[in-house]
């Protein structure tokens, strides 16, 4: 057995090192003052170009532009979503050929760049005129933003098809045996157990595909479609002032970081269960 | 009701056999836990019971009513896993009522069930949080309480109390002791852990590379094990297996050596052994005595474990591993010699192929 004798006294804190300037810390704050430099002289260059002219003649289109994008991205998103749920569960299925023919989908979505996805919908299916009308398609075909639409929904629904699948078979499989142990169908297992817990692992890749699908909804305007590209080309090609795409990339960042923060917000919220 | 019946069961993955012809009745309200060593098959045969793996073979029925082809969902059943199988973005209310609110039962009802489930198993002050703010032991409960909710036909438990640390687990045990004595279902068990197994049975199923070993009450099984593998498996410390040679025959004894020329006298009734015959005695270690005579077991201590109210000695006996739990505290130190007593300890005798041999 044994007894404490003596206390040890209380000792002063250890002094606080002064770190010195290492090559690393050096390099490091080099770097953050060059950007600070460029993010600087970005901000001179738009506040001493300004033009109230120019800002008047084609804010407004810039605006329809945006709007253009916004609504063509969102459209697609949704109806992509709609189209990737048949998708994933033919790339779950144990049927081969379902499974096969999905695989192939995605591969060749995923593989191939969406600007040439585009290009052989809006100009390939252009060059059978009469076989589109015959079947009375055409209306959709001559379109540009149509064409553009179909592109992004054949697109995303093939990156969004790995999302769902991805997240539905990273939900542990005692869930769906937890389920079926307790009396309850497959069906409602899937809807109210499964597919909520997939979603929330799904959430922020989805998020990540609709900020790849506002970046990537650019190559539209090659098609003669005025989304926000298309807006910003014809303001340079009327003003020959590459500010004009610098306001662009302002409303891109704009777009991106006000998704970025409500994606925030929903991981947030949906997540709380799983915070302690 | 709750009896199950197993006939002839067999299940493969391709070329492996991982049950091999089980048979096996379980009674209305009998508490019987399986038990062996990891990949014995024990998780696998209650997940066929479950619904949850086809078998391969034979034939498994739910009160008098065959089931291989029946869903798990529509088995009656009801299963808590190892990994609780809590629903994460559900509160513990909702997780205990999903089942039940999906059979379209009346809410009257539901909230019947789930205040009588909370307060049978004291998570009445949990109910409005979700799994992520329970501690291991509460999930666990949850876990319990959404089965109980259902009233199934049987319960079946895979490992529940594995992910619980040592002190819940004794207690968490007691818990589910007293939950069967009070609601009287048929609960099957699996577990690796044979002290789990010994205080919460009627019954044990011994389980070895996808065959039965041994079924009995958790007695039976200590006191008469069925082979040698039964006989290592049940009871701690593991029991010790020493090689003996018969030296003398009488119609209702037998005179064995062990330890090089100790000679021991087993009572066996009806025995066939004959002279120079070569088989393995099993002794307790807690049957074993330290004595003071030399004519006892001399072996030479290689470790001592120190518990306080009893100490564990391991010792070398002619090159064969002994071990022996005495009472009490004791001054031993490894490399002494120490003399061994079996007088009147029960002795197990198994055969070449590890059978037991007599009653």
């Amino acid at each position: 057995m044994s007894f404490v004798t003596e206390l040890i006294p209380p000792r002063p804190a250890p002094a606080a090192t002064k770190q010195g300037l290492t090559v690393a810390r050096i390099a490091g704050i080099s770097v953050l003052a060059l950007w600070a430099l460029l993010a600087a002289s970005l901000v001179l260059t738009v506040i001493n170009g300004w033009n109230q002219d120019k800002f008047l003649r084609y804010g407004p289109r810039y605006l329809h532009g945006l709007w253009t994008t916004i609504s063509l991205v969102g459209i697609s998103v949704v109806l992509g979503a709609a189209l990737s749920v048949p998708i994933a569960f033919a790339r779950m299925s144990k049927n081969r050929v379902a499974g096969a023919i999905a695989y192939a989908y995605v591969y060749v979505f995923r593989s191939t760049p969406l600007l040439a996805q585009l290009f052989l919908i809006y100009y390939g299916l252009g060059s059978f005129k009469p076989q589109l009308e015959s079947v009375g398609l055409w209306w959709f075909f001559r379109d540009a933003w149509y064409c553009g639409l179909l592109s992004f929904v054949l697109n995303t629904a093939a990156y969004q098809a790995e999302i769902l699948r991805g997240a539905i078979e990273s939900v542990p499989r005692g869930q769906h045996e937890g389920a079926a142990a307790l009396g309850i169908s497959k069906s409602i297992a899937f809807r109210k157990i499964i597919l909520p817990q997939a979603l929330i692992v799904a959430l922020r890749p989805y998020g990540n595909e609709i900020i790849l699908m506002i970046k990537g909804s650019a190559v539209v305007a090659i098609v003669t479609v005025y989304d926000l590209m298309g807006e910003t080309r014809y303001a340079f090609s009327r003003t020959f002032d590459y500010q004009t795409y610098l306001w662009a990339a302002i409303f891109y960042l704009a777009i991106v970081e006000v998704l970025r923060h409500v994606w925030a917000f929903l991981e947030a919220r949906l997540t709380r269960h799983l915070k302690r | 009701m709750g009896e199950i019946k197993l006939s002839d069961v067999n299940k493969s993955y391709g070329s492996v056999h991982v049950l091999k012809d089980i048979d096996l009745h379980i009674e209305d309200g009998e508490f019987i836990v399986f038990v062996g060593p990891s990949g014995c098959g024990k998780s696998t045969l209650l997940r066929t019971i479950a619904g949850l793996e086809k078998i391969t073979s034979g034939e498994i029925k739910i009160d008098g009513k065959r089931v291989n082809d029946v869903s798990a969902a529509d088995r009656g059943l009801a299963m808590v896993f190892q990994s609780y199988a809590l629903y994460p973005h559900m509160t513990v209310r909702q997780n205990l009522a999903f089942g039940l609110e999906n059979s379209n039962m009346p809410k009257a009802e539901i909230a019947e069930r789930i205040g009588e489930a909370a307060r049978m198993l004291e998570i009445d002050q949990y109910l409005d949080r979700r799994p992520g703010q329970l501690s291991g032991g509460q999930r666990q409960r949850v876990a319990i309480g959404r089965a109980i909710v259902r009233r199934p036909t049987a319960f079946l438990l895979d490992e529940p109390l594995s992910n619980l640390d040592a002190e819940l687990r004794v207690s968490t045990r007691a818990e589910l002791a007293a939950l069967h004595a009070r609601i009287g279902s048929t609960m099957i068990y699996v577990t690796h852990d044979q002290v789990e197994a010994m205080t919460l049975a009627h019954r044990i199923v011994v389980m070895r590379a996808g065959k039965i070993e041994q079924v009995g009450t958790p007695l039976d099984l200590y006191n008469t094990p069925a082979n040698r593998f039964v006989a290592g498996f049940i009871g701690a410390p593991h029991m010790n297996f020493l090689s003996a040679q018969v030296v003398e025959v009488d119609p209702a004894s037998v005179t064995l050596t062990i330890g090089g020329s100790h000679r021991l006298l087993v009572p066996l009734a009806g025995h066939k052994l004959s002279v120079g015959e070569k088989l393995t005695v099993g002794i307790r270690p807690q049957h074993i005595t330290l004595a003071s005579d030399p004519g006892s077991l001399t072996v030479k201590v290689r470790l001592v474990e120190a518990l306080g109210s009893e100490t564990v000695i391991h010792a070398d006996l002619h090159g064969e591993k002994l071990l022996a739990v005495v009472q009490g505290q004791k001054q031993i130190t490894p490399g002494d010699e120490v003399h061994f007593s079996v007088a009147g300890a029960p002795l197990h005798l198994f055969d070449n192929n590890g059978l037991r041999i007599g009653a």
